[in-house]
């Protein structure tokens, strides 16, 4: 029952952090479509999911996390709560795998630019991308119904 | 978990979808504009767009009428859900329209106008959800 009840100074980080958080995972869902479709495709769709990565999941994960500090600092939410704990791992995970899958997307997209076959490196990026799906889709679980 | 936590998360979750559905317009609406070669390649991520803007609009309104009625201190007739329902209006028509212009491949003017007009009214329905103006 937290959103309902919940101090309007967290209402702006709070929308911050959402808005984040929504942006950063249609950026992963545009992102993997691109690269299951560009086994058909080639280069263009390959592209379009290097740049969503790297211009749009990345920067949109900033503002999630950044979000996440300040609606955090702002509701003096206790550091042991398993919510709380679920977002950070999700969140720290995500990161790094997301910066695996960018950084194999635009292994793929030089290959593709040579002239080559995009191999499984796209299969492994999409695979890393799906999996940072489900992990958020815990997290937005996690978020919404906060279990001790 | 109890029924309001049910319905929160897949309220949310369906949102999730809504915006994401805007997020992977993005792309088909920029190529669409420049058109050529390029735009056949992301054109193909607009049937994925209209389904997620299918689920995340259906699930939306529907989870949300559902909060609104079962929760103790909402109220279906409170202006911010009211307001809510008006831009889930805009947004629906604007959305549902935007994925038919795009998937007919014709009029890319138009498409950029209801992309507008679509991600304009899913952020300030966000705004409304979070803010809950005169809640």
């Amino acid at each position: 029952m937290l959103a309902i009840v919940r101090a309007d100074s967290v209402n702006f980080p709070l929308f911050v952090h959402v808005a984040g958080s929504m942006l950063l995972v249609g950026t992963l869902i545009a992102a993997v479509a691109a690269l299951v479709l560009a086994r058909s495709d080639g280069g263009g769709l390959q592209r379009l999911s290097f740049r969503t990565m790297l211009w749009g999941a990345i920067p949109t994960f900033i503002v999630m996390r950044g979000g996440a500090e300040w609606v955090k600092s702002e509701e003096h939410a206790p550091d042991d709560a398993t919510w709380i704990g679920i977002g950070y791992g999700v969140s720290d995970l995500g990161l790094l795998l997301l910066i695996v899958a960018t950084v194999l997307a635009g292994l793929t997209l030089r290959r593709a630019n040579r002239g080559g076959r995009p191999g499984a490196l796209a299969g492994v990026s999409a695979a890393i991308v799906s999996l940072m799906l489900l992990g958020y889709g815990i997290a937005i679980w996690a978020m919404t119904t906060k279990p001790d | 978990m109890s029924r309001y936590d049910w319905l929160l998360f897949l309220h949310v979750l369906a949102a999730f979808a809504a915006v994401g559905s805007v997020v992977v317009f993005t792309p088909v609406v920029l190529a669409a504009r420049r058109g050529g070669g390029a735009a056949a390649g992301a054109l193909r991520l607009t049937p994925l767009a209209r389904r997620l803007w299918d689920v995340g609009g259906a699930g939306t309104l529907v989870l949300g009428v559902w909060l609104a009625v079962d929760v103790d201190q909402y109220d279906l007739l409170d202006g911010w859900v009211l307001s809510a329902l008006v831009l889930w209006a805009v947004a629906a028509f604007a959305g549902v329209r935007l994925g038919q212009v795009l998937q007919g491949g014709d009029d890319a003017a138009r498409a950029n106008l209801l992309y507008a007009v679509t991600a304009a009214a899913v952020a300030a329905l966000l705004v409304v959800m979070i803010f809950k103006p005169g809640a």
